[in-house]
């Protein structure tokens, strides 16, 4: 049992000196700050202010988790206290000026609202047995950044931040009717892109 | 009845708000009928559960 502990801080002290590692997880903290907030400079702060925090308190992680797991998880207060500090993030029009997302979803459906035959919803693998596959996240990942930004930015504040539709609002500055739109159509685009890219294994220009 | 547009909407709306009665009466009669809007009210919901798992994947 000491010797597993031992081995956890050893892997851990392995990976911190370990440049590669490192710039790797940077990399990817950037870019999962990047979705939220819409802007890179504020990404790689809020990364940098994570990184040194974590370092500071290398001591209070045991490697019960791992430890990139640890790492996003201040990243994520990082980012909820950056929501709270902004008085807003994007203007109204901003959200809005993705034209083109309006079109994939009314090709979903037929005149009369129906699905249409090809694009009805298929069935999935339980979740479990979703994660379980070596390229899910790859693909989770690749969809999400195929949303437009404003619309990745309200999603992950919603699924991934866990704020609550109100904060969202107000933080953004946009009505619960557009925050309703936003989310409708995030939704849908990602279901559609998951089921065509993995599910179904085809291509999706979604 | 409810367009499946109209009804995944809903289904949308309900991971962030609580339904009125009768937006609920209405999704339900739709869901009764339509295995489309069925497997969609899933998927959204396991779409949610993935995104809180995304932030802890390690690899």
């Amino acid at each position: 049992m000491t010797s597993a502990v031992a081995s956890d801080h050893e892997e851990m002290g392995d990976q911190l000196h370990n440049p590669a590692f490192l710039q790797d997880l940077r990399q990817q903290m950037i870019k999962f700050a990047f979705l939220q907030l819409s802007s890179l400079p504020q990404a790689e702060d809020v990364v940098q202010e994570a990184l040194t925090s974590a370092f500071q308190h290398l001591d209070s992680f045991k490697g019960r988790a791992a430890f990139k797991t640890w790492v996003f998880a201040i990243l994520k207060n990082k980012i909820i206290d950056v929501v709270r500090q902004k008085s807003r993030l994007v203007t109204m029009s901003e959200l809005f000026k993705d034209e083109e997302s309006e079109l994939s979803i009314d090709e979903l459906f037929d005149a009369s609202g129906h699905w249409h035959k090809y694009e009805a919803p298929q069935a999935w693998q339980s979740p479990e047995e979703m994660i379980e596959q070596s390229d899910f996240w790859i693909i989770f990942e690749a969809c999400l950044d195929h949303l437009p930004a404003k619309y990745a930015q309200v999603f992950m504040l919603r699924e991934v931040i866990e704020l609550s539709s109100n904060e969202i609002c107000s933080k953004l500055e946009i009505s619960i009717s557009n925050f309703n739109v936003l989310m409708y159509r995030s939704r849908t685009r990602l279901r559609e892109c998951l089921e065509n890219k993995w599910l179904l294994k085809e291509d999706c220009s979604c | 009845m409810l367009t499946c547009r109209q009804a995944t909407q809903l289904l949308s709306e309900k991971q962030d708000r609580p339904l009125f009665l009768r937006e609920q009466s209405g999704l339900q009669l739709h869901l009764l009928a339509c295995r489309s809007c069925r497997r969609y009210a899933k998927q959204i919901k396991t779409i949610s559960q993935l995104s809180k798992a995304f932030k802890n994947l390690d690899g």
